[in-house]
């Protein structure tokens, strides 16, 4: 035991003294804000690229002005005595940068209507005209049928259904869409981490074997302790990085408004806020936040623990048996890598279709099955999961990371100490099956 | 004196080789024995199985009078394997303390030999360079300090000097002169046979995985040789021709090689040689050199081992 204490400190030591691990560890959670921060900023002052726009409206759909709308820094202007041929050539020189026509047309078309531009029109632009002239042409038709646009307002319904889910303990109020986030979420995380701590740990192997210094090793130590001593030592590197990762990005949340006070002042304006909630839809903020409350918290960091660790520790040490095997070339353990991906994204494609429909055959099955079940689990516990399904699942996690490192250690034992070889599946399976 | 090691019938075979066949020898402690053989031979195998990284098929190996328990005897085994490795990014100093802590040693033991050892191989400035700073020569050096730093009873290296130069072979030499007088034993394996003439007390030649000998340097030298003599003169004699005590089948300058027949003794060349008025000054008999013994007794065997298909129940 005690030697396997040396190696996990060593492998540990090793990879968290190493820049590159500061510079992913404060890199990381620094891209991750930075981008929050950016889309808060940009939703906040809306579309930032002012456009000048000339407005030829034949049909005199807007009567002459425009409503601008919040954070709408675009100016329109209405031309007159001027055909869309006459003025196409024009409008650049005349300061424009789009050129809006709007043909006559009868109430039951469709006018055909066109802007024209020196480059492709952002998206926000395009769709910002197209809400106001089907805002406009709306009114239009709603006038010549006699209906008073404003009792049209008070008619028109957007609804949003309340999920209510009846577990025993009284009625819980759900949110589909934010569950369906949250299990993509945990999905998408635990699926990258089994991928990227995996692959560190057939590294690490691979490089032990190519500097030969696997030998001297176990001339100390025994190949399985060295085998569990490097896939704990990783596991704890990942753990320790999510750690601060979280530390991080708790402290960022609070430094940065404090760098930033502008676009901050705004968010936690409630004024502004509440502006923002009702533009966006009534109390849309809220359901989600409720909705957010309402999830199983608990539950769900318990499973993503003890589903972080079981999958890891299955797939690294499936990942430190390949590199156990692959000579130095890089080509062939690619080729062998390639049985231990395939579950893996297996995984990852029946966790997406888990979302959508989490009590289908498939996905009990890939949440139960133990190569695919960390990642398909985390896919369906927000929705809420037979308590028998989830024990069975853990169960057979448990047992499988127990089998698999049996027999990757018997591949790895004879595997680390072959050099220049290229090991055949079918010599993998007789170190399986030797007695010894 | 006591055998630290005896080796009974010891076989590995794998899928496609009898690396090692039915191999048994005894090492004496504190002698520096030497195992040699061509490329292939099976030695490699045989002394993994000796440190307990591979379980031999049969066969039995006793450590210092009891049965081996690779477990707990590892400790006092320092192994040096041929292929050279150590971690290529890690410090120095952090190594060794490393490889001296997984031997079991408590850290203030591990620092306080490393220091020990940095200064007497002249290496206390590489403590924080890493390994890929250092030279071939140089990590090879590291190498043998940190599979002697545990002091084990039993020291094996295989091929020791590759890649060091006169100076620091001569060093690392020095060292396993005192290593052996200071009580451990040196198992040396090695192809390179004018090292094994001057370093080994006992050697064993293994060949496709079967020993072909076993004994004292000495006594398989003499095992060997051919009787032949070299007679240095004073004046080149033109008159010396084979006859019933001798055969001449050489000459250099003012030098005779001269090969005894069978049932005489050099005594019987020098009054021959006397006799007829020759003046003498030197007179020594040549000893084949284990280079020569290991050429012979390995030549006609093919070089390289065909692989073969084994029976895996064997």
């Amino acid at each position: 035991m005690n030697k396997i204490r040396l190696i996990i400190e060593r492998e540990y030591m090793t990879r968290v003294k190493r820049k590159s691990f500061l510079l992913t560890t404060l890199l990381v959670p620094l891209v991750i804000v930075g981008f929050y921060a950016i889309i808060i900023a940009v939703s906040i002052s809306g579309e930032s690229n002012t456009q000048r726009i000339a407005i030829l409206d034949e049909a005199n759909l807007f009567n002459g002005k425009i409503e601008s709308e919040r954070n709408d820094k675009s100016t329109y202007t209405f031309i007159h005595n001027e055909t869309e041929e006459s003025f196409k050539p024009r409008y650049k020189n005349e300061g424009y940068s789009l050129f809006l026509y709007i043909p006559e047309f009868n109430n039951d078309d469709l006018p055909h209507i066109k802007l024209h531009s020196q480059a492709a029109v952002n998206l926000f632009v395009k769709s910002a005209l197209e809400r106001k002239i089907n805002v406009a042409i709306e009114r239009k038709r709603l006038i010549a049928a006699n209906i008073d646009p404003e009792i049209y307002k008070n008619i028109k319904a957007d609804i949003e259904i309340e999920n209510a889910i009846d577990s025993g303990k009284g009625e819980k109020k759900s949110i589909a869409g934010v569950a369906y986030a949250v299990s993509f979420i945990a999905g998408i995380l635990i699926y990258m981490i089994l991928l990227i701590y995996g692959t560190m740990v057939m590294r690490g192997v691979m490089e032990e074997k190519t500097n030969r210094i696997a030998e001297v090793i176990v001339s100390s130590a025994k190949p399985f302790q060295l085998m569990l001593g490097k896939i704990i030592g990783i596991g704890a590197v990942g753990l320790t990085q999510f750690a601060i990762w979280i530390v991080v990005m708790g402290l960022l949340q609070l430094i940065i408004p404090l760098l930033f006070p502008g676009v901050f002042s705004q968010l936690s304006d409630p004024a502004i806020t509440a502006a923002a909630a009702q533009r966006v839809n009534s109390g849309k903020l809220v359901m989600i936040l409720e909705g957010l409350r309402s999830l199983p918290i608990g539950l769900i960091v318990f499973c993503f623990i003890f589903y972080f660790l079981g999958g890891y520790l299955l797939y690294a040490a499936l990942f430190a048996a390949i590199g156990s095997v692959v000579s130095e070339d890089q080509q062939e353990a690619q080729q062998l890598v390639f049985p231990v991906m395939m579950p893996l994204i297996l995984g990852f494609v029946i966790m997406t279709k888990a979302i959508n429909d989490p009590d289908s055959g498939i996905a009990v099955f890939g949440s139960l099955f133990p190569l695919t079940s960390p990642i398909v689990m985390m896919g369906r516990v927000t929705y809420g999961v037979p308590w028998w399904q989830l024990g069975l699942s853990m169960l057979l996690l448990v047992l499988s990371f127990l089998f698999f490192t049996w027999i990757t250690a018997k591949i790895y034992r004879t595997g680390i100490l072959l050099y220049g070889k290229k090991v055949t599946w079918r010599e993998m399976w007789r170190w399986l099956v030797r007695k010894g | 004196m006591q055998n630290i090691l005896e080796v009974h019938q010891l076989k590995k075979y794998f899928s496609t080789q009898k690396a090692v066949d039915d191999v048994s020898f005894n090492i004496e402690q504190g002698s520096i024995f030497g195992m040699l053989g061509p490329n292939g031979a099976g030695k490699t195998t045989l002394l993994r199985m000796i440190t307990g990284i591979f379980f031999p098929d049969n066969g039995s190996i006793i450590f210092e009078g009891k049965k081996f328990d690779a477990i707990n005897d590892i400790i006092r085994i320092g192994y040096m394997p041929e292929e050279r490795g150590l971690y290529k990014k890690m410090k120095i100093g952090e190594q060794a303390l490393y490889l001296a802590r997984l031997k079991g040693l408590s850290k203030a033991e591990a620092m306080e030999k490393i220091r020990f050892w940095f200064q007497r191989m002249e290496m206390e400035s590489w403590w924080n360079k890493k390994v890929q700073d250092l030279s071939k020569g140089m990590s090879q050096k590291l190498q043998f300090v940190t599979t002697v730093l545990h002091e084990p009873k039993l020291i094996i290296l295989d091929e020791p000097f590759s890649g060091l130069d006169p100076v620091n072979a001569n060093l690392i030499k020095d060292e396993i002169f005192r290593l052996a007088k200071n009580g451990s034993t040196i198992i040396f394996s090695t192809h390179r046979m004018e090292q094994v003439e001057e370093i080994c007390d006992h050697i064993i030649l293994i060949n496709k995985g079967h020993k072909i000998l076993d004994g004292s340097v000495k006594n398989v030298k003499q095992e060997f040789k051919e009787n032949l003599f070299q007679v240095g003169f004073e004046k080149r004699p033109s008159t010396i021709s084979s006859n019933t005590v001798f055969e001449v089948t050489g000459e250099k300058a003012e030098r005779l090689i001269l090969k005894i027949h069978e049932g005489y003794k050099p005594h019987d060349v020098l009054q021959y040689l006397l006799a007829q008025g020759h003046e003498i000054i030197s007179f020594n008999e040549i000893l084949p050199s284990l280079n020569d013994i290991f050429i012979r007794l390995v030549e006609g065997t093919p070089l390289a081992r065909a692989f073969q298909t084994i029976n895996a129940s064997v």
